[in-house]
């Protein structure tokens, strides 16, 4: 990477900060120009995560790192691009322009300034997938979570103030308890480059490390908050069925956000040397207790929202139990897990509010439901205009069984392949020949278990909606709102299909995750930019 | 000084976290604040407490006349943040009061 592709790398973040700026000063009623302006962002962003996912994805592709404000490494910020960064990218705008297309049917004029909120979550995502600095993270993190607040409330009623209150108490705790994680490490190692931190980690005399460990215990309470795990999970299955359709959708990327945290943090930090595999069993039972929670509440749940919130808990389960293993050839199977269990119940949610508009509110055990978990929505968006969708119920039924067979990991679709793939290497058939452990037998029957749940559940909700509702109501969906769920969608036969060069990015991607002095050379060995502005008032 | 600090910070944050568990939603917030100012010293004194030191090295001054400017940076940052999140959680909690009726977390408890 060199050239003007060099700068690409921060492109993700500027592009999203720039049109939310632009986005503040339009006037609330200026709706046609306020989309586009959203519209072209998104386009631009996927178009720049595509060419760093080509750069990644290349022969020679590895490290893209740069430094901001052309300071060297552990002095000034740097961001790092690496696969796993590059494909994280890449899945946030797939999953952000299908949400955004969405919106414009309807959600986006309901409330002021959706485009710029929407905008500043990706811009907070994006930078804390590129940051290689803990407290730069914790900056974009904020950044996301501000804007992640302002979206859960959009569109306003009871219902939403009230999980939007819970959300950002249980947040706030999250990031106090996160800057406390950060400065322990800092206090200790002196240091809050990534890089930095885990070149020095294996050298720290005893004492520091205890503290250094505590703060990195408290540090990942935050992120696994952000994921998560039982028993930090309680808020999201209520606070992601509240939240407006195309807002849950983008926001099944937030909670990838904390794995991905986690999956970076502990393979750099804690790869070798007296810490290693620090925290892991946390990871592992805690993993196994989501997935527990996670399935009983898929059995559990009535409402479609709520059941779309407990398969968020189970793909979480799923990805902490994998990383509280740590092995190469489980950890690439799940990976494709990741993309395809986000893309999933991305589409998921948003296809929950199309499929119950069909339903007559109100007047089944839904009712229950909603009264045990607060009122129900007073105020539903008006029907907005454009083109209806020809074939209705049969392009949703086949959308419904589609996530159906994602969620529960049926053949011949790609959560199918993930769970293939780290089912085969858990059991020794993959690349490390092991015989597996009793944990990790638990760990596959949990798995399978979950998947058995999930499909007994679609079953019966897909039932309810399309085979035997008597009403015949077929409900009024819009081009716009139906193409982003197929897009999505399509995304995971397209990963079905290249399923195998898919393994071999993740593969890759794994391999070069596994060996931290990669990452920590190419941070240390970055060079400024010579000839530009050296604070000696020369240059240029 | 070590002890005064440590002593304050330890009462804030247990206030702090009994106040968060309580089911009104002023102590809520109240907690909160007190939560981060209590976060906010600790980060302040992860760099060591030293009084009368300027946080930039001094011509022939070594790193024990330093004050370690970094955490001093975090914690402005911090308060920034959490000033503006606490503020954007009051709106939040005054829209659910006047909602529901009443200031109880989940919107239960009698109307007043």
């Amino acid at each position: 990477m060199n050239g003007w592709s060099h700068h690409l790398i921060i492109a993700p973040i500027l592009i999203p900060l720039v049109a939310a700026a632009i986005l503040v000063v339009i006037d609330e009623r200026q709706r046609v120009t306020k989309a586009m302006v959203s519209l072209v962002s998104m386009l631009l962003l996927l178009t720049v995560a595509f060419i760093l996912f080509r750069i990644e994805s290349g022969p020679n592709g590895y490290e893209g790192v740069y430094l901001l404000g052309n300071w060297s490494a552990p002095f000034g910020i740097v961001l790092v691009l690496d696969g796993l960064s590059a494909l994280m990218l890449l899945l946030t705008a797939s999953v952000a322009i299908a949400a955004l297309v969405y919106s414009l049917a309807r959600w986006h004029a309901m409330g002021a300034h959706f485009h710029s909120m929407f905008q500043l979550l990706l811009m907070g995502v994006n930078g804390a997938f590129l940051t290689g600095d803990l407290f730069n993270l914790f900056v974009f993190f904020e950044v996301m979570l501000a804007a992640s607040y302002g979206l859960l409330l959009h569109g306003s009623g009871q219902l939403r103030v009230k999980a939007g209150m819970h959300y950002i108490a249980v947040n706030l705790a999250a990031a106090l308890l996160f800057l406390i994680g950060v400065s322990l490490i800092y206090g200790t190692a002196g240091t809050l480059n990534m890089a930095d931190l885990a070149a020095r980690i294996p050298d720290m005399e005893a004492d520091r490390r205890m503290l250094m460990e505590a703060g990195a215990g408290v540090l990942g309470i935050a992120f696994l908050i952000k994921a998560g795990m039982w028993p930090l999970c309680f808020w999201l299955p209520t606070a992601y069925s509240a939240a407006s359709a195309p807002v849950a959708g983008v926001f099944a990327i937030l909670s990838k956000l904390g794995i991905y945290v986690i999956l970076r943090l502990t393979m750099l930090l804690f790869d070798s040397g007296p810490s290693a595999g620090f925290g892991s069993t946390v990871l592992l039972y805690g993993g196994m207790a989501t997935l527990i929670f996670g399935t009983i509440g898929i059995l559990a749940s009535q409402a479609l929202g709520r059941l779309a919130g407990f398969s968020v808990l189970v793909s979480s389960g799923t990805l902490l139990m994998v990383l509280g293993i740590n092995d190469g050839a489980v950890s690439s199977g799940a990976l494709l897990y990741l993309v395809s269990s986000t893309l999933t119940i991305s589409a998921f949610f948003m296809l929950i509010e199309l499929v119950e508009r069909s339903q007559d509110a109100g007047a089944n055990v839904l009712a229950v439901t909603m009264e045990a978990y607060g009122d129900a929505d007073e105020d539903e968006p008006e029907e907005g205009d454009g083109v209806t969708m020809p074939g209705t119920m049969a392009i949703l039924g086949t959308c419904f069984a589609m996530c159906g067979i994602l969620l529960s990991g049926l053949p011949p679709l790609s959560g199918f392949i993930a769970k293939f793939a780290m089912l085969s290497a858990m059991m020794g058939t993959g690349a490390i020949g092991v015989p597996p452990t009793a944990p990790v037998w638990t760990l596959i029957i949990l798995v399978i278990l979950s998947g058995v749940a999930a499909l007994i559940s679609m079953t019966r909700v897909g039932i309810r909606t399309f085979w035997t509702s008597l009403e015949g109501v077929v409900p009024r969906v819009l081009v716009i709102e139906i193409v982003p769920v197929m897009f999505l969608l399509a995304l995971t036969l397209f990963l079905t299909v290249q399923a195998n060069s898919a393994m071999q990015y993740m593969d890759t991607t794994i391999r070069t995750l596994s060996n931290p002095n990669l990452y920590i050379d190419a941070v240390r060995n970055a060079t400024v930019v010579p000839g530009v502005d050296d604070g000696t008032g020369e240059g240029y | 000084m070590e002890i005064i600090l440590s002593i304050a910070i330890g009462v804030m944050t247990s206030c702090g976290v009994w106040l968060i568990l309580r089911p009104r939603t002023y102590q809520v917030i109240i907690g909160l604040s007190l939560l981060s100012y209590a976060v906010n010293l600790f980060i302040f004194s992860v760099g060591g407490v030293k009084t009368n030191v300027p946080p930039i090295l001094s011509e022939g001054g070594g790193h024990d006349v330093l004050a370690d400017p970094v955490p001093q940076a975090l914690v402005l940052t911090a308060i920034v943040i959490g000033f503006a999140t606490t503020a954007l959680f009051l709106v939040v909690l005054l829209a659910s009061r006047g909602m529901t009726g009443t200031d109880h977390v989940d919107g239960r408890g009698e109307k007043r």
